[in-house]
């Protein structure tokens, strides 16, 4: 899975857990709170869609690795890539 | 004790059978019913009264997906019962508004949702969504109106079985007459029809309603009766102090005249006909009223062969000697939406003090001898010669009973 792959999967997740929202020109390097009306829960919602869907774990300690687009790619795809 | 008069001046719901007012009474003077098939996890196929209002109208998409069915109920009723008010919202103290929300059950749809959920990775409860709590706490359907609504007053719930739609009210009047709020948006709600749990106990009850006419299934009085069909729906009202409501110049749908409540201490499920009776002697003389006040009772019966002969029993001793007091029932039309039964009857109700026309109870094909009481109004609806007042029975299990009477309002 490359980069712009994994991001894809995050905003698909996104896309469902805050379907208000419009992700058309989200900014890979801007954190997501910033752009997007998204909250703790919602950020457990990603955290849980990523172990439901694609079996990937995110310690707590960890869930700031998730802060953006860029962020979020860095640090999934290798754990993507992993399962393969 | 002199207290406020305390006066009903909105009125919002979704019933099987109607998204607002206008539609709900239009059907329920017209024969039209709300109930169809449906599937249901682990029962198969159900007949249940399922509502079709619009949830988008009043929320965004995430709040539907976070929220829960009954708190979607709760706000497009709150909204819609705001609307017809009349009261200009966006200036009101939101500290000074008091959400009082009457549900038979509330959880299990959730919890048994993530059950099914977990299900599908071995019982593993890291699977298990961290909105569940949330989700399942009981005032979670006054707390999403108030989320919604932005409303910092006391939101919460009456638990009181299918007693509760009137228990919300009731409570509203009592917390309005104590000046803890200055308005208040109070009735009843239910998302039973989300969770297997109420049809399977029904059924293993014995009290599950069944007919090859989705439309025919719950018939109240009837002898061919045979049980409670299952529904949704919720009506709150919004309520005021009537100094307040005149100052404003509201419309005036009734005067909340009289209540009571009490408890029949005899059995989890049976009803008690002693305690109802008494019930309903106890509101009328707290309304200082006597029967023949009275135009329209509207039954909580549920079409349980035990039941409805039960009320009529207890009806027929307190109206024994009251030619203009009619009789209906609203299950007929929209089945039994638990929390909100009480409050979705009344609604139903309210109308005639305008049109003077009473409801009937349909799907009466046969009518069960011992259900046959004075005035019942079966299958069309009757042109009473006056309708001053409405007295609506909601009773539960765990022998809760409720009575409450509403008052054509006059100054």
């Amino acid at each position: 899975m490359s980069k712009d792959e994994c991001k894809q999967v995050v905003l698909d997740i996104i896309a469902e857990i805050a379907p208000d929202e419009e992700l058309s020109d989200v900014k890979p390097d801007v954190a997501l709170r910033e752009q997007l009306d998204l909250d703790s829960m919602d950020f457990l919602d990603i955290v849980m869609e990523l172990r439901k869907k694609h079996g990937i774990e995110v310690p707590e300690s960890e869930y700031g690795e998730l802060v953006s687009l860029d962020s979020c790619a860095e640090y999934l795809t290798p754990k993507f890539n992993a399962l393969v | 004790m002199e207290v406020s008069r305390v006066v009903i001046t909105g009125v919002g719901l979704t019933a099987p059978n109607g998204n607002s007012l206008s539609e709900y009474r239009d059907n329920l003077l017209n024969g039209i019913a709300g109930i169809s098939r449906t599937e249901i996890r682990y029962m198969g196929e159900v007949l249940a009264g399922i509502c079709d209002f619009d949830p988008l109208r009043y929320q965004k998409r995430k709040e539907v997906r976070v929220g829960t069915r009954a708190g979607s109920v709760s706000i497009y009723c709150a909204h819609e019962a705001l609307k017809s008010s009349g009261a200009d919202f966006e200036s009101m103290d939101k500290d000074r508004i008091g959400i009082y929300v009457g549900i038979t059950e509330h959880g299990n749809v959730e919890t048994e949702n993530e059950i099914h959920n977990i299900s599908q990775f071995d019982f593993d409860t890291k699977f298990w969504t961290h909105h569940h709590n949330p989700r399942t706490v009981a005032n979670n359907p006054a707390g999403e109106a108030s989320l919604n609504l932005k409303v910092t007053g006391p939101a919460y719930t009456i638990g009181a079985a299918c007693a509760a739609g009137n228990l919300g009210l009731i409570h509203a009047v009592q917390m309005l007459q104590l000046g803890e709020v200055d308005f208040a948006i109070a009735g009843g709600v239910s998302e039973s029809i989300h969770t297997f749990g109420i049809f399977a106990g029904f059924k293993s009850q014995g009290a599950l309603a069944e007919h090859e006419d989705p439309n025919k299934a719950s018939r109240p009085f009837d002898a061919a009766r045979n049980g409670i069909v299952v529904s949704e729906g919720g009506a709150l009202f919004t309520l005021e102090r009537l100094d307040d409501a005149l100052a404003r110049g509201s419309k005036i749908y009734g005067e909340i005249v009289g209540y009571h409540v009490n408890s029949d201490a005899t059995d989890y499920v049976l009803p008690n006909p002693e305690r109802q009776t008494q019930c309903m002697r106890a509101a009328l003389k707290k309304a200082r009223m006597a029967p023949q006040d009275i135009h329209i009772v509207n039954t909580h019966a549920t079409a349980t062969p035990m039941g409805d002969i039960q009320e009529c029993q207890a009806i027929a001793q307190v109206f024994e000697d009251c030619p203009d007091t009619y009789v209906n029932n609203t299950k007929g039309f929209i089945g039994h939406s638990m929390g909100a039964a009480g409050a979705l009857e009344l609604a139903g109700n309210l109308p005639s003090f305008e049109d003077g026309m009473v409801h009937p109870s349909i799907n009466v094909d046969d009518l069960d001898p011992k259900c046959s009481i004075p005035n019942l109004v079966l299958n069309q609806p009757t042109q009473a010669k006056r309708v001053d007042a409405i007295l609506n029975n909601s009773f539960g299990m765990l022998g809760i009973n409720s009575a409450l009477i509403v008052r054509r309002f006059s100054v």
